[in-house]
C-alpha cells in the first residue's frame, strides 16, 4: 500500500468519492449509548459529507436522550430494549443494511470519534472493488496516538496477533471506523462476534475470503461520553478476545445469508 | 505428600475440563464470555496437580497436613461456588430482559391490532 501522510483534515477529492457513490444505496451504521452529547453532531456531519447517505442510528439501550435527538434528525432510529453491547448493536445494524438491500455500509461511532469528512479515505478501496471491507486505522499513518502504556501494549499484542493470524500487516485492530461492500453485510447479519467485537470481526472477515485493506485516518478525542474499556475490563477484554481468536481459528465457517430472490 | 495416582487422575480430569469447554466454544455451544471461568477454573486445577511440591506448600499453610490433596478439592469447590454465583446474577439479568422483550413485544402486537383495525374500519 502506497505510504500516505496523516490525512489531512479536509479529505482529497471528495468529488471523486461522492461521484462514484451516485445512486448506490448506502448507510451509515451510527452505533449509540448514551451519546446525546456528540450524536447529534455526527449526524450533521454525515449528512455535509453526502446526503445520499441513509443514516441508522443504532441506540444500545441509552438511558438519555439519544434516540430522541436522533428522530429528531429524521434518520432511522433502532432503539433497542435493552443494552446489548458494541457487538450486538453493530450487528443490529448490519441486519438492518441486509434486509433493506443496501450495498454499503460504513460503521461511524456516536460518540465523535470519528470524522465523516474522513469517509472518503474508507470508502475508496471499496468502491474500487479492491476490498470488502476497509478499516481507517490510527496508526497506519505513523502518526503519534496519545494513550496509556497499558493501552499501547495492549494495541501492539492484538496488532501482532492478528497480523499473524490472517496473514497481512494489521495496525489497528480496534479501530469502529470502517466501510463494507455487500458481500460483507451478508456475513455480518450472519454472523457477528459479541462484546468487543472490532478485533473478531477483522479475523472472520479474512477467514471467509473477503479482502481486507487498512488506511490512514486521523480520530479526534471522545466528545462525549466515555470510552467502554475500563482498567479492570481490559483484562477480560483481552482474555475473552485472544480466547475467541485461538478457538476461531479452529471453527466452521458461518454461512452469510442468503439473498432474497426477487 | 499426594499419592502419584491422586496427582495422575486429577491431572486427567481438569485436561478433560480444559478440553470439553474448548470444544463447546469452537462448536458455539458456549460463549467465550461464559467460557473463562470454566477455563480458569479447569487451568488453576491442572496446576495444583501437577505442581505436587505446590500443593504440598499451600496445604501447609492452611493447616492441612495429612492429606494435601484435600486442598484440590476444596479449590474445586470453591471456584464452582464462584461459577454459580456467576450463573445465578446472569440468570437475574435474562429474566429482567425477558421481562422487557415480553412487554415492548405486546405493547407492538396491541399497536399493530389497533392500527390494523383502523385502517380497515376507515376503508
Amino acid at each position: 500500500m502506497a505510504e500516505l501522510a496523516p490525512a489531512p483534515p479536509v479529505a482529497v477529492a471528495d468529488g471523486d468519492v461522492l461521484a462514484e457513490l451516485g445512486e448506490l444505496k448506502r448507510v451509515a451504521i451510527v452505533p449509540a449509548f448514551n451519546e446525546e452529547a456528540s450524536v447529534g453532531r455526527v449526524i450533521d456531519e454525515i449528512r455535509a459529507f453526502d446526503p445520499g447517505f441513509e443514516i441508522a442510528v443504532v441506540d444500545d439501550g441509552s438511558i438519555d436522550r439519544t434516540a430522541g435527538i436522533a428522530a429528531d434528525r429524521g434518520v432511522h432510529v433502532i432503539r433497542l430494549p435493552f443494552n446489548l453491547g458494541i457487538g450486538g448493536a453493530m450487528q443490529t445494524g448490519y441486519r438492518y443494511a441486509f434486509e433493506h438491500g443496501y450495498d454499503l455500509a460504513v460503521q461511524v461511532d456516536g460518540d465523535g470519534q470519528h470524522d465523516p469528512a474522513q469517509l472518503p479515505l474508507i470508502l475508496r478501496p471499496v468502491l474500487e472493488g479492491a476490498a470488502d471491507l476497509v478499516v481507517g486505522s490510527r496508526f497506519a499513518g505513523g502518526g503519534a496516538y496519545r494513550s496509556t502504556l497499558a493501552r499501547r501494549i495492549g494495541i501492539r499484542i492484538f496488532a501482532g496477533v492478528v497480523s499473524a493470524v490472517v496473514r497481512q500487516r494489521v495496525t489497528d485492530t480496534t479501530s469502529g471506523f470502517r466501510a463494507v461492500n455487500r458481500k460483507a453485510i451478508a456475513l455480518f447479519a450472519a454472523d457477528y462476534p459479541h462484546d468487543y467485537p472490532e478485533v473478531e470481526a477483522t479475523v472472520m472477515c479474512v477467514k471467509h475470503k473477503l479482502r481486507l485493506t487498512e488506511v490512514p485516518v486521523e480520530m479526534r478525542e471522545r466528545s462525549g461520553g466515555r470510552s467502554s474499556i475500563t482498567a479492570l475490563r481490559s483484562i477480560y477484554y483481552m482474555a475473552k478476545v485472544l480466547l475467541a481468536i485461538f478457538v476461531g481459528l479452529f471453527r466452521r465457517y458461518a454461512v452469510p445469508l442468503e439473498e432474497e430472490r426477487r | 505428600m499426594t499419592p502419584w495416582t491422586v496427582s495422575i487422575t486429577a491431572a486427567v480430569a481438569s485436561l478433560l475440563l480444559l478440553l470439553v469447554v474448548l470444544e463447546l466454544i469452537r462448536s458455539r455451544r458456549l460463549r467465550e464470555r461464559y467460557a473463562l471461568l470454566w477455563l480458569l477454573t479447569g487451568s488453576v486445577l491442572l496446576a495444583l496437580s501437577l505442581w505436587r511440591g505446590g500443593l504440598n506448600t499451600i496445604a501447609g499453610w492452611f493447616g492441612v497436613t495429612t492429606y494435601p490433596p484435600a486442598i484440590l478439592g476444596a479449590v474445586g469447590a470453591l471456584f464452582i461456588l464462584v461459577v454459580l454465583l456467576h450463573y445465578s446474577t446472569v440468570i437475574s439479568r435474562l429474566s429482567d430482559q425477558n421481562t422487557i422483550l415480553a412487554q415492548r413485544l405486546a405493547l407492538l402486537e396491541q399497536q399493530l391490532r389497533e392500527d390494523l383495525s383502523e385502517r380497515h374500519g376507515v376503508a
